[in-house]
């Protein structure tokens, strides 16, 4: 009975122990509904979009004004605890992953649109509004967001801040940090601070540019000033069949070349064709080898020209079929596998997983073809889908969980695919961020000298590293367990440094 | 490209040594810019050995140029492929360079409607205070993996860092483009700016200023053929001659109209950034601004002392926005001392600056002073 604890049971005591310090330190700021810790309570926020990995947090905070959010930080500062910020949970790469012996910052309370205001074409918004609802918000006066996630619905706009969030339309429109004016919110400390402003620049360095898919690991976002944009009086879309992936990428890239910049330009292959076909029976061309979906907006006059310019590149690069839509609903259902591919994914397989690099558009056949020979490789099947206008893929790994093999050989797929981007002159993470499931796959694409540096970024926003720390960038000593440590110029960076 | 890499070497290696021996550097391309920002000190380090246009592929709507490499040569080479650089960077003297344009930050007339040199930014390597050669960001329009580094070296003014090469986004020539003028008080140009602001129309620059005692208001349109001819149609006032509209809204960007003219006088260009729902400033005693970027940015000659600057700082402030000491007169009174160029900084926001400056920078090698007066 007087046994001295295991080493687990000793673990498990400090961090009972610990918990309990933080929990009375957090009583002082916090009305008890506002504080849960225990497992029951905290397991709903053990992951987010990422379900792969999961963490219960020591505790999870949910304080309803600004003074409480400060009084968190400053709390936590003190006690050297780490906070990781959390809006909707809908991130797909784990950032709002808990951190074991730290605070989940649900920032869920934070939910009021506080002004559209019609003539400055901006709306004041608080961190926990979902994007969709600030177009909605914005709609009476013919206004709207234009970044559009396909998770719109759901995620909020702190959580688009931090991942730069980007969607169908932002090859014209832009990412988050182009629609972006001011982001308020508290320093690591809980010190109140302002990126950017209400006029188009700000005094000194533009800090709203690092903020801005930063990840929660430099400021904690509570309210945002975002730009409305007139809404397009029409919109129209071509849905074009090709019978060969290389005449598809092909086509995207002969669209841009003729100075045409859509309002979205999105791919499909055969495979996620007849997966979302079977999901919305939307009459999508099931023959073809790819299907491209390119959208024009903008005044009747304006979209006429577009549409027929398009129209002639792309029936010059050889599409085998080419429908335009007639109305709003046409477009919504030409839109509407597109927009449902994932659910359409996980209908037919127990589970996938997206990846979300970016290659240049010219690369857009090779890497096709490439996935297609990866999918031999390690026996899984893949579905693809692109934002094709502006290079950024989204295959979609099939497998199964519950068979350990299948888990270890997406891994590795989903890996290939993230490396093999990257040496096409592309980037591991085009829109849904690095979080921890990327930090192996940015060993590869930065050296440790550049790591290091954002590290020295980390450190001015936040210098003892208690925001959401251990994700975006990894650690040296991760990058030389992963092996992957990018050799450039034949100079392996700090060659002074121990491998292995 | 040896000679490229060569040059990237003399630079490094020249670095490295200024860290060593604590050396300041003073980084400088065509030198354009010298007047923008706290005057710059220490030896200099000249970026023109890094030229040449490293990569460009017009249907990849990127391109990779190396900061040395003149804006015009640039602006050439996209010109002849139907693009160009949306942003419409001010040169401000021949020899400007690509990397001076990204370190100021600056851009023209378009700002408003198109977005800012940051914008278009999407990668760059850049050498550190340490002599290191890192590259961030890259030539793909959406890249979220790690910090966005890239971005915040455009307006830094050489406080980060050399920048080496730069990737820019870059956007074909609109098809159709037209000038209207109307004229109109100050007062009502704001509201009608912001009235067409709200509506899908082809905007894409606007300039009002008073000349000989009358308003008027500049509209430029660009976009597609039916855009611009429908939006001119709808718009009214009174259309101006294509060649004579792109001379003018050439000489606004590059600060050349006559309103700009401070050399003889005692004043000193104010540069104002503000919301484009700002009302008119209450800082009549200046006479009327220059506004442009749909009233984002105006513009006043008053003089470089710490009375005008206060009362300048104020009114922006009030407005929402800041004020900046753009260009000091020729021959006028040095006030640079107690008058800073750049407007202050919220507390914490300043303890970051300085921290970056120290992370990137820990030797003090470049000029850090040249943004703000940090020791």
């Amino acid at each position: 009975m007087n046994a001295p604890p295991s080493p687990t049971q000793h673990a498990s005591l400090q961090k009972t122990e610990r918990q309990s310090q933080v929990v009375r330190a957090l009583q002082a700021h916090l009305p008890a509904h506002a504080l849960i810790w225990h497992a029951e309570d905290t397991t709903p926020y053990e992951c987010d979009g990422l379900t792969a990995y999961r963490q219960r947090p020591l505790v999870v905070a949910l304080p309803e004004t600004e003074a409480q959010v400060a009084a968190v930080l400053r709390t936590c500062h003190a006690l050297g605890v780490p906070v990781v910020a959390r809006g909707s949970g809908t991130g797909l790469s784990g950032g709002a992953m808990p951190h074991e012996m730290g605070v989940t910052l649900s920032l869920a309370k934070f939910n009021r649109i506080l002004k559209i205001d019609p003539v400055a074409r901006t709306a004041l918004v608080q961190c926990g509004v979902r994007n969709l609802a600030i177009s909605e918000a914005a709609a009476p006066y013919n206004l709207y967001y234009a970044p559009d996630p396909s998770s719109q619905i759901a995620c909020s706009i702190g959580g688009n801040v931090a991942e730069n969030s980007g969607g169908v339309h932002c090859l014209k429109y832009g990412l988050t940090l182009h629609n972006v004016l001011q982001v308020r919110g508290f320093t690591a400390e809980g010190e109140p601070v302002t990126f950017g402003g209400e006029a188009l620049d700000a005094a000194g360095l533009d800090l709203l540019a690092l903020v801005i898919g930063s990840e929660g690991m430099l400021a904690v976002t509570i309210e945002v000033t975002v730009k409305l944009v007139p809404k397009p009086q029409l919109a129209r879309c071509i849905m074009a069949s090709f019978d060969d992936v290389r005449k598809a990428g092909d086509a995207v890239a002969a669209v841009i070349a003729a100075g045409i910049i859509p309002a979205g330009l999105e791919m499909m292959d055969k495979p996620m064709t007849a997966a979302v076909e079977d999901f919305v029976h939307a009459g999508y061309d099931l023959e073809a080898a790819a299907i491209l979906l390119c959208e024009s907006d903008g005044t009747p006059e304006e979209v006429e020209e577009e549409i027929g310019r398009m129209t002639a590149v792309l029936r010059g690069c050889g599409a085998t079929a080419i429908a335009v839509s007639n109305s709003e609903d046409e477009r919504m259902r030409f839109w509407s596998g597109r927009k449902n591919a994932f659910p359409a994914s996980g209908r037919i397989s127990p589970d996938y997983m997206c990846l979300d690099s970016t290659i240049p558009r010219k690369r857009l056949a090779d890497i096709l073809l490439a996935i297609q020979a990866m999918e031999q490789k390690y026996g899984l099947r893949c579905c693809n889908v692109f934002h094709a206008g502006d290079g950024n893929l989204h295959p979609l790994v099939l497998f199964d969980a519950n068979d350990p093999d299948e888990l270890h050989r997406c891994e590795l797929f989903g890996a290939d695919i993230l490396e093999t981007s990257v040496a096409m002159g592309g980037t591991v993470s085009g829109e849904h961020g690095v979080g921890v499931e990327k930090l192996n796959s940015m060993c590869v694409q930065f050296t440790a000298a550049e790591n290091e540096q954002m590290f020295g970024v980390k450190r001015a926003f936040d210098h003892e590293g208690m925001l959401n720390p251990g994700k975006v960038i990894p650690t040296l000593q991760r990058c030389a367990e992963y092996g992957k440590q990018v050799v450039r110029g034949g100079r392996l960076p700090h060659p002074e440094l121990p491998r292995f | 490209m040896s000679g490229i890499d060569h040059a990237l070497g003399q630079a490094v290696e020249r670095i490295r040594a200024a860290a060593a021996d604590g050396t300041a550097l003073r980084i400088r391309g065509g030198g354009s810019k010298d007047f923008y920002g706290v005057a710059p000190r220490g030896e200099l380090l000249d970026t023109r050995a890094l030229a040449g246009i490293a990569s460009y592929e017009p249907s990849e709507l990127v391109v990779t140029v190396r900061a040395g490499t003149s804006l015009a040569e640039l602006e050439a080479a996209l010109a002849e492929k139907g693009q160009c650089l949306a942003f419409e960077p001010p040169h401000f003297a021949a020899g400007a360079t690509v990397g001076g344009m990204v370190a100021a930050g600056l851009a023209g007339p378009s700002r408003a409607s198109v977005g800012s040199v940051r914008d278009y930014v999407l990668g760059a390597t850049l050498v550190n205070g340490r002599g290191e050669v890192l590259s961030f960001g890259g030539q793909v329009m959406k890249n979220v993996a790690g910090y966005d580094v890239s971005r915040v070296l455009a307006g830094s003014l050489g406080t980060l860092g050399l920048i080496a090469e730069v990737s820019l986004k870059v956007l074909p020539v609109p098809p159709a483009e037209a000038t209207l003028e109307f004229a109109c008080d100050q007062a009502d140009a704001l509201r009608l700016l912001n009235e067409w602001g709200g509506r899908p129309l082809p905007l894409n620059a606007s300039c009002w200023f008073e000349y000989a005692g009358a308003g008027a208001l500049y509209l430029r349109l660009r976009g597609a053929v039916a855009a611009v001819e429908a939006a001119c149609a709808h718009l009214g006032g009174e259309r101006k001659d294509k060649d004579r509209a792109a001379a003018d809204w050439q000489s606004l960007r590059e600060q050349s109209l006559p309103w700009f003219d401070t050399a003889a006088g005692p004043d000193a260009l104010w540069r104002l950034s503000v919301p484009q729902t700002a009302p008119v400033l209450e800082l009549e005693a200046f006479g009327a601004p220059l506004v442009e970027w749909h009233g984002g940015q105006r513009w006043y000659k008053a003089p470089p002392t710490p009375a005008a600057a206060a009362r300048i700082r104020e009114a922006a402030r009030a407005a929402g926005g800041h004020a900046t000491l753009f260009r000091l007169p020729a021959h006028g009174e040095a006030h640079e001392a107690t008058v800073p160029r750049f407007d202050r900084l919220e507390p914490a926001v300043e303890r970051i600056h300085r921290a970056l400056m120290r992370e990137f920078d820990p030797h003090a090698v470049f000029d850090r002073g040249r943004l703000h007066a940090f020791d």
